[in-house]
């Protein structure tokens, strides 16, 4: 996106940290967001996710470190930032007991909707998540899809310019997920800035920039496309055969092939000299009997991508481990 | 401060309680079943005490001195025993918790004007009713021996002499000495600062446990408002509480209220709302419904109960328990329902106490918006 690189930017932060006692659910993360990117960050749980977006949101004060929002300092001016983002956390926080209609008034009454204001943006909220007909039923009642689109349309009531979602569609169906990320899309695409976790690896390549987060440390950024290609040293052979599970404990032990998984129905191999491991690969699939299908060189997955990066960082933490004893 | 964000949480705050029967209950219900229980329960009167005699002088003078007895209102006859053993009994399976023995030589001694010993065998398993029983029983037998000694001087004089000092007593304000008259409007006061805490105490901290704080906090919402808000409904029902309280009182248990009505619930309404503002800070603290419900339990009931001096003189405590019933605001609260209620007064006695009433509210919101964080962890 060359537009975007040129625009400004709304969310930045420097060496950001958070400990918890010994315990550091960040440790030490850069990086830069610009106006209308949807910017992912990628994570197993726990590797300090939701414990980012809470500082960026003004809700948790960073341990060390520094960070804008909306031109905001996230220590000093957390009530300034408050006014202009969109929060959804992960878990669902609307009223269970109040209706579909009573949470949207009291979020409008909470955001200071101007009142000739206020009508059109509970029509508008009620048309995005499907709720028209819905208005007056409880909250409790209604499912997740639904739940999740008028949690994401109380955030974006007051049409905040930065909005940002923690693991927003955990737990619902894959029509609704999609529902849900043509949402974001919309928003984005009217000059909202989207900042969002998940650990969904397909969610994250709707995203226009990634973060990938291990361990509270920001371990690679860039595009999805970026990720793929340059973030990945070794090349990933995807191949279909035989009783791959069988063929997966023969493949491992070849001095040639890296690493092995299982993916769909086939195999992939990781491998840092692809020509050499390829007809090691035949060889040893012939040898055990294993009749194979198809063999190819692909364009790693952001699945692969991950695992690489996240094995490369516990090689070099178990390394350095040793190195302190 | 916006008004309109105290609004919207007001608001919200409302269609909880109207959503929430129990919350409903516990708001209006629970009061008045604790005003019936304690209102009737509760009772520090001492009368109808019930006694046996054993009566071995069966003579009119014996008859008299125990029909002395049956003629108040504080005594029931419960019938004669003819034997130690039976009185005992009576007493052991309390039938009876006094027993009195008249010896055989009780007329002629009397008559002969020697001194008669009768025994009175009280059951002491209650020390204070008995101690009371025992007072009623010595009364009693003074005034018979007064009137055999005036008796006695008449007949041996011809003359009718005047008792040398006679005490004319008269109480004031509760002209029964009902003790009902003033553990009512006590235990109105416990229970109304017991509910009002308990109500609140759940409201924050129901929020940080179903994640719903989380959210309300990354907005623009401030603590005033979210304290204010959420203070607003809940007025109103510690409103409703003390209308119900009072006109139990007036109604049900016929507690005389003698001053300004309007002066009751304005004091009422200055310690609902600084007990509601301690349960929100409770809350706030607590940000566990559990916690806080028993926090706000404790922090109430029991030092209104034992030390606002509705049931228990605050003159009689050690001086280190009375320096600490100088902070509980149920002691100012009794000390003004008491008032007005029996005595009739107004502010021109009670005024300290009401003002220490705005004080603790005052104080105690101030504390709740300070911690009321926008904060996590």
């Amino acid at each position: 996106m060359p537009a975007a690189s040129t625009a400004e930017i709304v969310v930045e932060v420097q060496n950001l940290e958070k400990h918890f006692g010994a315990f550091k659910a960040v440790a030490g993360v850069s990086f830069a967001v610009r106006r209308g990117e949807i910017f992912g960050f990628l994570g197993p749980n726990g590797a300090g996710k939701s414990t980012t977006i809470r500082m960026l949101c003004g809700l948790l004060a960073p341990t060390a470190g520094s960070g804008r929002v909306a031109g905001f300092d996230i220590v000093r001016e957390t009530e300034q930032i408050k006014t202009r983002i969109g929060y959804m956390s992960q878990k669902f926080s609307l009223y269970d007991e109040l209706t579909v209609e009573e949470n949207i008034d009291f979020y409008s009454g909470i955001y200071r909707l101007p009142r000739e204001k206020k009508a059109a943006r509970k029509d508008w909220v009620l048309t995005m998540a499907g709720l028209q007909a819905h208005r007056r039923t409880r909250t409790s009642t209604l499912s997740g899809g639904w739940k999740q689109r008028l949690a994401l349309g109380c955030a974006v009531l007051h049409e905040p310019p930065i909005l940002f979602l923690d693991e927003p569609t955990s737990g619902v169906d894959p029509i609704s997920r999609r529902q849900f990320w043509d949402l974001i899309y919309t928003l984005s695409g009217q000059g909202v800035t989207v900042f969002v976790t998940t650990h969904y690896m397909e969610e994250s390549e709707y995203c226009d920039r990634l973060g990938i987060v291990y361990r509270g440390e920001l371990i690679a950024s860039g595009t999805p496309r970026a990720l793929k290609t340059e973030h990945m040293a070794e090349a990933v052979l995807e191949l279909d055969c035989a009783q791959p599970n069988e063929a997966m404990a023969v493949l491992e032990r070849l001095p040639e092939v890296k690493e092995v998984a299982v993916f769909g129905k086939g195999l992939h191999v990781v491998a840092a000299d692809p020509a050499a491991a390829e007809p090691a690969i035949r060889a040893a699939l012939a040898a055990g009997g294993f009749r194979l299908d198809r063999l190819e060189r692909i364009v790693p997955t952001l699945e692969d991508v991950f695992v690489s990066l996240i094995e490369a960082r516990d090689r070099t933490a178990g390394a350095q481990q040793e190195f302190s004893r | 401060m916006s008004p309109r964000r105290l609004w919207a949480v007001a608001r919200k705050e409302s269609l909880h309680i109207r959503r929430d029967p129990r919350s409903l209950i516990l708001a209006v219900g629970i009061p008045m079943l604790m005003l019936l229980a304690f209102g009737y329960a509760l009772t520090l009167d001492v009368d109808r005490v019930p006694f046996v005699v054993w009566d071995q002088s069966r003579t009119p003078e014996s008859r008299e001195f125990t029909a002395r007895f049956t003629a108040t209102r504080y005594f029931e006859f419960r019938g004669a025993v003819d034997r130690y053993a039976a009185l005992e009994q009576a007493i052991d399976q309390r039938e009876a918790m006094l027993g009195l023995v008249i010896p055989p030589d009780f007329s002629p001694r009397l008559a002969a004007g020697r001194a008669v010993g009768v025994q009175a065998i009280v059951d002491g398993s209650d020390s204070n009713t008995a101690g009371i029983v025992l007072g009623y029983a010595s009364a009693i037998t003074t005034t018979f021996n007064q009137q055999l000694a005036l008796e006695q001087v008449r007949r041996l004089t011809g003359l009718a002499p005047a008792p040398a000092l006679d005490l004319r007593t008269r109480v004031w304000f509760n002209a029964d000495l009902a003790s009902r008259n003033f553990i009512v409007p006590g235990i109105m006061a416990v229970i109304m600062g017991l509910i009002a805490a308990l109500l609140t105490s759940l409201t924050i901290a129901r929020e940080w446990e179903s994640g719903t704080m989380e959210q309300l906090i990354s907005t623009p919402v401030r603590a005033s408002e979210l304290v204010l808000g959420k203070l607003l409904p809940y007025t109103a029902i510690g409103l409703a509480n003390m209308i119900i309280a009072v006109l139990m009182a007036v109604y049900l248990f016929e507690v005389p209220l003698r001053g300004s009505v309007p002066l009751l619930f304005g004091v009422g309404m200055l310690f609902v709302i600084g007990t509601l503002a301690q349960g929100l800070l409770i809350s706030t603290l607590a940000r566990q419904q559990l916690l806080a419900s028993q926090m706000a339990m404790v922090s109430t009931f029991l030092p209104a109960f034992l030390l606002s001096g509705f049931a228990f003189a605050i003159a009689n405590m050690p001086v280190p328990v009375q320096v600490v019933t100088f902070i509980v605001p149920a002691r100012y609260f009794v000390a003004l329902v008491k008032g007005i209620f029996l005595r009739g007064t107004g502010l021109e006695v009670l005024w300290a106490d009401a003002v220490f009433l705005a004080v603790f509210a005052v104080v105690v919101i101030g504390l709740s918006i300070r911690k009321t964080r926008k904060h996590l962890g």
